[in-house]
């Protein structure tokens, strides 16, 4: 492995690694979150790991097996695991069963709701659970790839096989299906609820312009993108998937539409993972061989957080504020900035 | 490439028609005392009852790669669930796929050659097909799914075989062969078949096409050898060769051997190999090759499924060794002359 090495002329890469508390979590690590102040690193099997600001770490069991699917909203982090169970944690550590698949199935997917609402998929049904409500179900033609709420209203997106269906749990019949041939495995809304956005098996992006449910492929990846961010006021998409960080304009009304991507902070690195500042236009991202940068947006500058040289990078979160920043890689080595 | 590849887990995919003893062979791989740990992939629950073993759950979701190749189709169910697997990496030592007795073996093995995570943790060892020593001559007339699970077979099991007479077992084998002459094939009662025999294959291994497979490409030699050097009848019904087997020539499946002891020009035998799995790609289930190139002191070999392909350089000649190329196709009514013809306008005159 080859050090990260600023070419000498560019004095400019300012680094800030010196002041990153090191955080070892000492279990292999899938995804990060925050949790109110304390950091959740989600481990691939059983536990989480709430780290607070000083890198005190706090382990919290919330799964007899594999964790397969996180969201959180940054007070809560919901789960689904491979015994069948959606479980809920908060900042407190303290953890609640939500619902379990009474066939105990795999729960594929989780989604969280502004509001507190929550939705999960084993197979190919879709169930939502909304304040007092009745749990709601739905089933789409094949497995369910993946979960989305729209910022606005309780409508649920479900990507699937050959489209994402759309759905509004609380009217009956309004399953609307939006369709693109492929596997759909990941969803999100833009934040101004215009458009549906998926990411899929091949290497590739699929959008749909929800007014007129116009298309928009965005393709051009060498490898699956598995990371996707709105930048703050969501005029952007960051992605990972290329050695670039690949950011998708979404500022006006055609989205993407004809325009090419912005491509920032380059490496001879896979990047892995991507996520944008809460409030500034800034983004970390982290990369296959271990690198962590954090660039702004407008210009492309970095600022170099973690060195390369261990292996890929599992996941990144700022907390609400924007003053903290954690990461962390597949084995668990981790870190905590302050910013 | 050995260590990365011994690094990856090993994937079984186990195939067989309804009711020919899958789920037989599947507990007896689970419950045997091998101190193993293996993660299974089944279609149905419930007939499998190993507490220390990993059962998934799976519904067998094809779908078509949007590469505008009918044949490029791959188990998302299984993109999914590998997936959710390596996240408890360490806790199973293999994995196994069972399909349903209905399915083709293809897109479950392409799975493991065209997604990118996937081939990145796991590598297919070999494809298990067990069979039904007292119904598969019926199911190989009106089920094209037995067929194809033959066809797509590194192993045989022929399974039932106390059901039948000598005689039926002899006449099955020969329809076995007719279609697929170069899958380890092993008579069972009950399935009972030692492990190493069906487990840690490396039939898709590049490095060990060869070595654990001594008969392949040299079963049935005499009789699926048109080389222009000797021309003798083509007469599979009643070509008698010393063991008394009578050879059956499948209406649309077959396999077609190749072979030359003068050297291939790569520049014309790359293009012509990848145009004919493009052109033909539906129709070839499986390809095989080993390749001596003119001014290569490497052996090549390649390996493919459908219109996928990968190959690589593997090690020098041996001295001594005979520099030969030889290919084999299992697959769907081949156009065998135009592959014939192909093969030969890639040996350098």
């Amino acid at each position: 492995m080859k050090e990260f090495t600023p070419p000498p002329d560019s004095a400019s890469i300012v680094s800030v690694t010196d002041r990153v508390k090191p955080v070892t979590i000492g279990m292999g690590v899938t995804s990060v979150h925050f949790l109110g102040p304390r950091a959740a690193f989600v481990g691939g099997e059983e536990n989480v790991a709430l780290v607070d600001a000083k890198g005190e770490i706090g382990k919290v069991a919330v799964h007899s097996g594999g964790i397969l699917s996180t969201a959180s909203d940054g007070k809560r982090l919901i789960m689904g695991g491979d015994d069948g169970k959606v479980v809920a944690l908060d900042a407190n550590g303290e953890v609640t069963l939500l619902a379990t698949d009474p066939k105990r199935r795999w729960i594929d997917a989780v989604a969280l709701h502004p509001d507190g609402a929550y939705a999960w998929s084993a197979g190919k049904t879709a169930t939502v659970k909304s304040g007092k409500n009745e749990e709601k179900s739905l089933d789409v033609p094949s497995t369910v790839g993946g979960l989305a709420f729209a910022p606005k209203g309780l409508r649920l997106a479900i990507a699937h096989y050959n489209g994402a269906t759309l759905w509004f749990p609380n009217m009956e019949g309004s399953a609307e299906f939006l369709p693109w041939a492929g596997s759909h495995l990941g969803v999100t809304f833009s934040p101004d609820n215009k458009f549906l956005v998926t990411s899929m098996h091949e290497a590739a992006l699929h959008g749909w312009r929800l007014a007129d449910n116009r298309h928009m492929r965005m393709t051009g990846y060498p490898g699956r993108v598995r990371s996707m961010s709105w930048s703050a006021g969501g005029k952007g998409l960051a992605t990972s998937g290329a050695d670039t960080v690949i950011i998708w304009p979404f500022g006006s009304k055609d989205g993407p539409m004809g325009k090419e991507p912005a491509m920032l902070a380059p490496l001879q690195a896979r990047v892995a993972v991507v996520a944008c500042h809460p409030k500034n236009d800034i983004l970390a991202c982290g990369y296959s061989d271990g690198t962590v940068l954090m660039v702004r947006l407008e210009d492309g500058a970095e600022i170099l957080v973690r060195r390369n040289g261990t292996p890929p990078v599992a996941g990144l979160a700022w907390n609400a504020k924007g003053t903290l920043l954690a990461f962390a890689d597949e084995n668990g080595d981790g870190g905590l900035l302050e910013l | 490439m050995s260590e990365a590849t011994s690094q990856k887990i090993p994937v079984t995919v186990l195939t067989g028609y309804l009711g020919a003893g899958k789920t037989t062979l599947l507990n007896r791989i689970l419950s045997e005392n091998h101190g193993k740990k293996y993660a299974v992939i089944v279609n149905e629950f419930g007939e499998i009852g190993i507490d220390n073993d990993l059962i998934i759950g799976a519904d067998e979701e094809v779908f078509e790669m949007n590469n505008g190749c009918i044949c490029c189709t791959v188990r998302g169910d299984l993109v999914r669930i590998m997936d959710g697997l390596m996240k408890r990496k360490g806790k199973f030592d293999a994995i196994i796929v069972e399909t349903t007795g209905l399915a083709d073996p293809a897109p479950v093995a392409q799975t493991f050659f065209v997604d990118e995570d996937v081939q990145k943790n796991a590598r297919l060892d070999a494809v298990v097909t067990v069979a039904d020593a007292k119904w598969l001559s019926d199911r190989l007339k009106d089920a094209p799914e037995a067929k194809n699970q033959i066809a797509f077979a590194d192993v045989i099991v022929l399974n039932k075989t106390d059901l039948v007479t000598k005689g039926e077992l002899a006449e099955v084998e020969a329809r076995i062969r007719g279609i697929n002459p170069y899958a380890k094939l092993h008579r069972t009662e009950r399935c009972s078949v030692a492990l190493a025999d069906v487990l840690d294959r490396g039939a898709f291994d590049l490095d060990r096409i060869l070595d654990i497979e001594p008969s392949f490409l040299e079963a049935d030699d005499h009789d699926h050898d048109h080389d222009h050097h000797h021309h003798h009848d083509h007469d599979h019904h009643h070509h008698d060769h010393g063991h008394g087997l009578k050879h059956y020539h499948d209406e649309d499946m077959q396999s077609l051997s190749l072979k030359t002891d003068k050297p291939l020009d790569p520049n014309v035998f790359m293009p012509w190999l990848q145009n004919l799995v493009q052109v033909e790609g539906g129709k070839i289930l499986r390809s095989k090759g080993i390749l001596a190139f003119h001014d290569d002191d490497d052996r090549y070999v390649f390996q493919g499924v459908h219109m996928m392909l990968e190959g690589d350089h593997q090690r020098k000649w041996k001295d001594g060794e005979k520099r030969e190329s030889r290919l084999v196709f299992i697959g769907r009514e081949l156009p065998e002359e135009a592959i014939r013809k192909g093969f030969e306008s890639c040996i350098v005159s």
